[in-house]
């Protein structure tokens, strides 16, 4: 699994981080989505499927 | 579950949204036809005609589009109480398309990030402490909204803004009335104004004297010529978090009061299982849906929703207690439960325009609602649920008053 995350779209919902904080932060400075890694471990794809469907400005993509 | 109760008979038209809650403890029963029938055709209150919208899948593909406009200068955007032409033509960022909205939103989203909300937590909890002292010093019985479910979001967005709190009973004023359906266009103009008068001044001095808190920031730092923003947006921008800090948080305070009070099976996962306090906020969040009516939008091309062309120049009402209540996504969706995990709901909204004090939202929610149970032994509604003062005429809905019993020791 590969997931992006597109900060020109993202409006610091913060849903993300809230769902699968192992894969996602909030940048330190403006708050906006941080990949913490673009290829997360097999146990994480759930969450991070989830954290994509929950993002209210679509800002996650995941391929693979 | 209490008996459902009814509230008094109103004389609206059945194709008028928004509809008046039957029982307050849930939406209008007509959203289960609307679901079934997928997007409808409605007026607003003003007779504009207007998409009512309520299956979880079209609420979240309306809110989520670039083909709708939220911005109150977009003609034809459906109006949920009537607005003074002043009031429309300046709108905050809640009702404002990109790049505007885009610039005002970046600006603040590092004050609601879930790092900065862990950080606020200590002082919510110490607030809610001292608010429930005084309640046990005043002694039983009290009105609950008074006492710690307003006072405490009041406090809280207070301390971070940089607004007194000793000012609280003048802007909260202005906000209820602001936030009224039953206030004439002049009312809600008259105290938008004289609450951004207040801002104006209130910012004047943090510009002389900056602190550690937001308003000062967009003082220094956001308002031109350091920043991007004229005087008038940054005003507006405060003007938002200010309001939608108090009444929001508040309602769902004092509703979740009343709906625990049924439930101390849930009251006990709330004392003994903090992992799932969030669970349960989430649920309530979702049973309650008090910001149901706020998302209108207005299509600025034909687009396909539910199976309906919205024609360009057409109103939409995104209904989020008709997505929250959507038996598709959410099994009895009547049963407050434990849902694990499940945030799905749609209560802070969708798109771009999602609540940006979700987070601080939902930890004042974790931190007030057990601790109100713990500190207040054998609290109980000191009035019965059909007769107490919902807020029927709200743009949100709440209640605003909440009687109150407790036991005292001997």
């Amino acid at each position: 699994m590969r997931v992006t995350a597109n900060r020109e779209v993202c409006v610091g919902a913060g849903m993300c981080a809230l769902t699968a904080p192992e894969v996602f932060d909030q940048d330190e400075e403006d708050g906006r989505v941080h990949l913490l890694t673009d290829n997360p471990l097999d146990e994480q794809r759930d969450k991070v499927r989830e954290a994509e469907r929950l993002c209210p400005s679509r800002a996650l993509a995941i391929s693979g | 579950m209490a008996e459902p109760t009814s509230s008094p008979a109103t004389t609206h038209p059945a194709d008028e949204i928004p509809m008046r809650r039957g029982c307050p403890m849930r939406p209008p029963a007509e959203y289960a036809d609307l679901r079934a029938n997928g997007p409808t055709r409605m007026r607003m209150p003003d007779g504009q005609p207007v998409w009512a919208v309520t299956r979880h899948r079209d609420v979240q593909a309306i809110l989520a589009s670039p083909d709708f406009s939220a911005d109150n200068r977009t003609p034809g955007l459906p109006l949920i109480k009537p607005e003074a032409q002043e009031v429309l033509d300046n709108p905050t960022f809640l009702r404002k398309d990109p790049p505007e909205h885009t610039a005002e939103r970046r600006t603040l989203i590092p004050e609601f990030t879930l790092r900065r909300v862990r950080r606020l937590r200590p002082g919510v909890e110490h607030a809610t402490a001292g608010l429930l002292d005084e309640m046990l010093r005043n002694g039983s019985p009290a009105d609950l909204v008074e006492s710690l479910a307003l006072p405490l979001p009041s406090l809280v967005i207070c301390q971070l803004l940089g607004v007194p709190y000793s000012d609280h009973e003048y802007f909260q004023t202005r906000a209820g009335a602001v936030l009224s359906r039953s206030s004439t266009p002049e009312q809600t103009s008259t105290a938008y104004s004289e609450l951004f008068a207040y801002l104006d001044d209130l910012l004047t001095r943090k510009q002389r004297h900056p602190e550690d808190d937001v308003m000062s920031r967009l003082a220094t730092e956001h308002l031109k010529p350091a920043g991007d923003f004229d005087r008038e947006t940054v005003i507006r921008m405060c003007t938002l978090l200010l309001a939608a800090g108090h009444e929001t948080t508040a309602n769902m305070i004092a509703l979740s009061t009343v709906t625990l009070l049924e439930r101390p099976d849930l009251v006990a996962v709330l004392r003994d299982q903090p992992d799932k306090r969030s669970d349960v906020v989430a649920e309530l969040l979702r049973f309650h849906s008090i910001a149901d009516v706020i998302p209108t939008r207005v299509a600025v091309r034909d687009t396909e929703i539910g199976g309906v062309t919205i024609a360009e120049g057409e109103g939409a009402i995104a209904l989020l207690a008709g997505a929250n209540w959507d038996p598709e996504i959410f099994d009895v969706p009547e049963r407050v439960q434990i849902r694990a995990g499940d945030q799905r709901h749609l209560a802070f909204g969708y798109g771009i325009h999602q609540c940006l004090g979700a987070n601080l939202a939902r930890m004042e929610l974790e931190v007030v609602l057990p601790a109100m149970f713990e500190r207040l032994p054998g609290l109980r509604l000191d009035a019965p649920v059909a007769e107490l003062d919902y807020k029927y005429d709200g743009v949100v809905f709440g209640l605003h008053s909440l009687p109150v019993r407790w036991e005292t020791p001997a």
